[in-house]
């Protein structure tokens, strides 16, 4: 088992507790006097910094929202003043204002420590040549990733997304041991390679550290099984530093989060309750050690449980379980609660479904529709009409006891389904509610 | 024996132009074709002069091909020509899957072509009846 820092990773409950409460209070200290929107939100909540004396105090604060950054738009939530920002990333802003983030010259030493904590976690050294497909830019994924593997002195070959038949190139070429991008873009550059005529063995990746998108237990063994490599999930966004914020360790039993630089809770979505440990739920962040945007009790949208338990591997801190979903990616079809993930599980139990699907969720009158496109692999492929409508009938009924919903199922031809060189696009809603 | 291409078509305008287009375009002849369809896709399945180099040409046009093993049964072009085979591929218990008609005629039979469940046990059938099914290459020079 390896380390890149034994001493915070596997630091006992206690200290790191201690730890927690002080960086909590300094940081509740610096929001009340340097961001306004905190201020007003804590005065409005009747709460001053000085009441917060426990870790169990974190309880009293306000929540902090997407909408949050948006009507602070752009440096509204800044600690810092704009001289000692050294750098800015956003999002993509596709569903309204872009949310921006700012980091610190130490917060960038920060990320890039989580970062090569997650990348040692994953078994890379300095020996490793990374291959980061993840975006460079204003997204996260790609200098996040960059400079941890810099940090570890790997060699990184910051490929960037895109151009897949050049990544593979690069991949054969400069013999990449790690690879490092969306779960889906893993998927897709396997069927490339096939196109190509390059086998796994060809190559030698070892592994990837597969992120910005939930992906489950089936999809990891599917990826494994077919790039022939152990994959590891690593979570992370940028509201609260990038990838990095959590990273699973080689027992894959959970995402250990880096709890001396934040603090983890699950609540109800719904009532906002503050979840018990191993409750399934909204995951919600504090950072306590960020200087350029410290965020309180950030809702992240994604749900996941905690497990305190001390891990096989050693390190003490808090795991969460893989992402089941985005609140926001769920849809809601006749009342019921449906994730892309759970029929990503569904496809993958039935021999010989690819995993690309789409969900189009319609309303006809008054009742919703769920409409999934599977894709039709060449082995399934029978010149018979009646079996391929078995396969259909297969596949709706096990989506149905699996979702709780009856699903139509359309089959489409191999690799009509749009592939992502990023985060895939699973849903399209066409209902106007 | 034959061969047979059959090719998964989504129910989508302009799919099966694409799919005879591919193959004019590479020389390709069709003996031979029919579609089976459902509301949400269909089979082409086609008799070609060149199966083998048919199908690398579908798959290299990615699209969803596969072979499969039918035979071409040589009946009478006259009333009851059809019966007369059916009734007697019923008696020996031979289970059709689908048949369909040849486009051209040779002589004054009629050639339909059939996918049957075992492909051996029908071939033995019209041997001992006396049914004539033509080979593969005879089939493809047609």
């Amino acid at each position: 088992m390896s380390y890149w820092d034994k001493e915070k990773e596997c630091m006992p409950r206690k200290e790191l507790e201690e730890l927690q409460l002080r960086r909590l209070k300094e940081t509740v200290y610096r929001v009340y006097a340097f961001v306004p929107a905190y201020k007003e939100k804590m005065d409005q909540a009747g709460i001053k910094p000085e009441d917060i004396k426990t870790l169990k105090d974190l309880q009293k604060l306000p929540f902090t929202t997407k909408q949050d950054l948006r009507d602070n738009y752009p440096f509204g939530l800044f600690a810092l003043p704009m001289s000692e920002v050294v750098r800015i990333h956003s999002s993509s802003g596709t569903t309204g204002k872009p949310t921006v983030v700012g980091y610190s010259k130490k917060d960038i030493d920060i990320w890039s420590e989580l970062m090569a904590r997650a990348l040692t976690s994953a078994g890379a050294t300095r020996y490793s040549v990374i291959q980061n497909a993840y975006g460079y830019g204003l997204f996260t994924g790609g200098l996040g990733v960059h400079y941890g593997a810099e940090k570890i002195a790997a060699s990184v070959i910051p490929s960037s997304g895109g151009n897949t038949r050049r990544q593979i190139m690069l991949m054969q070429d400069f013999g990449t041991t790690v690879l490092t991008c969306t779960p889906s873009y893993a998927l897709f550059m396997y069927e490339v390679m096939q196109e190509m005529g390059i086998e796994p063995p060809d190559l030698k990746l070892r592994a990837g550290i597969f992120g910005a998108e939930p992906w489950s237990e089936n999809m990891r063994r599917e990826i494994e099984n077919k790039l022939e490599i152990d994959a590891y999930d690593i979570y992370g966004l940028s509201e609260i530093i990038g990838p990095g914020v959590a990273i699973e360790c080689a027992t894959k039993q959970g995402l250990h989060i880096a709890e001396d630089h934040f603090l983890a809770e699950v609540i109800d979505p719904i009532s906002q309750e503050v979840l018990d440990e191993g409750s399934q739920g909204e995951l919600v962040i504090t950072t306590i050690s960020k200087e350029a945007l410290p965020i309180i009790r950030y809702r992240t949208r994604d749900l996941t449980s905690l497990d305190k338990n001390i891990c096989d591997c050693g390190r003490t801190h808090v795991r969460m379980q893989k992402v089941l979903g985005r609140s926001d990616d769920m849809v809601i079809i006749r009342g019921v609660n449906v994730f892309p993930s759970m029929v990503e599980s569904v496809l993958l139990n039935i021999p010989g479904v690819e995993p690309h699907y789409l969900l189009i969720v319609d309303r006809k009158g008054n009742l919703d529709q769920l409409e999934v496109q599977v894709e039709v692999s060449e082995q399934l492929f029978s010149d018979e009409v009646r079996k391929l409508e078995e396969l259909g009938a297969i596949i709706a009924k096990e989506m149905e006891s699996a979702l709780g919903v009856n699903a139509r199922i359309r089959l489409v031809e191999p690799k009509s389904i749009e592939r992502s060189e990023g985060k895939a696009k699973r849903v399209i809603d066409r209902r106007n509610i | 024996m034959a061969k047979q291409i059959s090719v998964f078509l989504e129910n989508k305008a302009g799919r099966l132009s694409h799919v005879t287009r591919v193959l004019g375009d590479a020389g390709i002849n069709i003996r031979a074709l029919s579609v089976a369809d459902t509301s949400d896709f269909g089979i082409l399945r086609i008799i070609v002069n060149d199966p083998a180099r048919a199908y690398r040409i579908l798959k290299d046009a990615s699209f969803t091909v596969s072979e499969t093993e039918v035979i071409a049964v040589q009946v009478s072009d006259s009333p009851g020509g059809l019966a007369a085979v059916l009734e007697q591929m019923s008696e020996a218990n031979l289970n059709i899957e689908y048949l369909y008609a040849f486009l051209g005629t040779s002589e004054n039979d009629a050639l339909v072509v059939f996918k049957v469940e075992d492909i051996d046990k029908a071939c033995a059938t019209f041997k001992e009846k006396g049914i004539k099914f033509i080979d593969e290459k005879q089939l493809y020079e047609l």
